[in-house]
């Protein structure tokens, strides 16, 4: 499944963030941040009791199931009053979850988190990004594995000079996606496929903001 | 007309380039000088394009420099801080300025120089970019609309010889070569052993490939760069050699070393020249020269 994959911001961010705001109301989510423990029920919790040590009060919390769900406002109905006592809201959700609160309830909201990239939990407690959305798929020529999303330069032509032993220039325990591709397509006898030049990609395949309608059927 | 390095490339001679780093603010001092040492003493000087992703004077500026003190340049380009509006564009200038030969590479990460959190570019690719450049020379841009006005270009790419695993690298040096750099200019390398393994390979290629030396200074140097430089590997014979110098003498024996490597690169015939990396001792290139009987 793919998850919205979340950090948490340093309290001293969040304290400049809050600044000026007596009383808090904290929304945490039950679906992606519980899994990566970032704005699940205990994180709620310790944020609740952190915000009370600086001399907030907290007017109430809550984790939604599906914070970036529009039903998510009707989770929120029952909180009415402590929601209109609170100067801010601190969303301890990913971005979606944020700004689909944000649409609907006329306050100022305060992220917690910084979402840090949609990805899959590749192990217990590891999360790795797989797709960027980039628009131009070309993974049925890298045997499936995103060179766009996995190299950090997003090299489609095959490894830049930075790789040591499979592994990346950023950080030695980083794959290099480039040898990832290479192994792959090896095993499958098809490295043909990596020895096809690939034309500069078109950055704007769907061109940032992504918008998309389903087209009406003739 | 072919630029003078390419003439000397085809001559058959064997080729030697070194570098010119461009300064960090624009006191040039100290590549004029460099630049004044060592253009008559090489067929060509590269300009490094914000090495290790440090924000430097630009390799533009600089190798125009080069050419106005006399020099022959090459011009280093990286994909990392330019998108190809930009990059047609200092091509066009290159052009304009008899800047007429490029070395294009994708460039390090910026995470690793001065400036971490800018925005990486990386629209296009090494071999994308050589691409591009043949493209110029049609007369065409990238997006098909014509030039008033061409350019011709000695265009070339890197290699890293040592790379492991190496058949990726192969494969994209192939690509590069399917693009049309003329020219290869390797990452260092200190085991010429396997050096003449991959040039065994590389021969069958119609591109002119200059070893990459890189001058020892210190034995915890090249330990650095083994830990630290990809696809640089130092064995621990030379580093055991740079650690039995005299005290104060570590840079005479890598002077001697680069010396007697490229003695033998040049004897045994291994390849068309060498690219002398003389990092922050470039007036020593001279010495590197003379050691190795050039």
């Amino acid at each position: 499944m793919i998850r919205s994959i979340t950090q948490q911001k340093s309290i001293e961010e969040i304290e400049r963030l809050t600044d000026g705001m007596g009383r808090i109301f904290i929304i945490g989510c039950g679906t992606c941040v519980t899994l990566t423990r970032t704005g699940g029920a205990p994180e709620v919790a310790a944020m609740q009791q952190q915000l009370t040590e600086k001399g907030k009060v907290v007017t109430g919390t809550t984790v939604v199931p599906v914070a970036c769900d529009n039903l998510t406002m009707d989770m929120l109905k029952e909180f009415q009053n402590p929601l209109k006592q609170a100067d801010g809201l601190l969303i301890m959700t990913c971005a979606f979850g944020v700004q689909t609160i944000a649409r609907q309830i006329s306050k100022m909201v305060i992220p917690a988190l910084d979402t840090l990239f949609v990805g899959k939990e590749t192990g217990a407690g590891e999360f790795n990004e797989v797709c960027l959305q980039c628009g131009t798929c070309i993974i049925g020529e890298t045997g499936g594995i995103c060179p766009v999303t996995t190299c950090h330069k997003g090299l489609v032509n095959g490894p830049c000079g930075g790789t040591n032993n499979g592994k990346c220039e950023i950080d030695s325990n980083k794959d290099c996606a480039w040898t990832l591709i290479y192994n792959r397509l090896k095993d499958l006898g098809r490295l043909d496929a990596m020895r096809k030049y690939q034309k500069p990609r078109n950055h704007l395949g769907e061109p940032t903001p992504g918008k998309f309608k389903i087209p009406a059927s003739a | 007309m072919p630029s003078a390095f390419k003439k000397a490339l085809d001559s058959g001679k064997f080729v030697v380039t070194c570098e010119a780093a461009p300064s960090k603010g624009t006191n040039l001092e100290n590549m004029k000088h460099h630049i004044a040492l060592l253009k008559d003493k090489v067929d060509a000087m590269n300009v490094t394009d914000h090495q290790s992703s440090v924000m430097r004077y630009p390799s533009l500026g600089g190798a125009l420099l080069v050419k106005e003190m006399g020099g022959e340049p090459i011009l280093q380009m990286t994909c990392r801080d330019r998108n190809r509006l930009a990059l047609q564009a200092d091509l066009l200038f290159a052009a304009s300025r008899g800047i007429n030969n490029v070395l294009c590479l994708t460039g390090d990460s910026v995470m690793l120089g001065d400036h971490k959190d800018a925005k990486a570019v990386f629209d296009l690719d090494s071999s994308q970019l050589v691409a591009a450049i043949r493209r110029l020379e049609s007369g065409k841009d990238m997006a098909g609309n014509e030039l008033d006005g061409g350019v011709r270009f000695c265009a070339g790419a890197i290699v890293t010889p040592e790379a492991n695993p190496i058949e990726p690298q192969l494969i994209k040096f192939e690509k590069k070569i399917e693009a049309g750099a003329e020219f290869i200019q390797t990452q260092a390398v200190y085991d010429l052993d396997n050096f003449k393994k991959f040039m065994e390979y590389a021969r069958q290629f119609p591109v002119k490939v200059l070893a990459g030396v890189i001058l020892l200074t210190s034995a915890p140097m090249a330990r650095f760069m083994n830990k630290n430089v990809a696809g640089v590997t130092v064995p621990q014979d030379l580093i055991d050699e740079m650690a039995s110098a005299p005290k104060g003498g570590a840079l005479n024996k890598g002077i001697e070393i680069a010396g007697r490597m490229i003695r033998r690169i040049k004897e045994e015939n291994m390849c068309d020249g060498v690219h002398i990396m003389a990092i922050g001792k470039e007036e020593k290139v001279i010495d590197i020269m003379a050691a190795a009987g050039l």
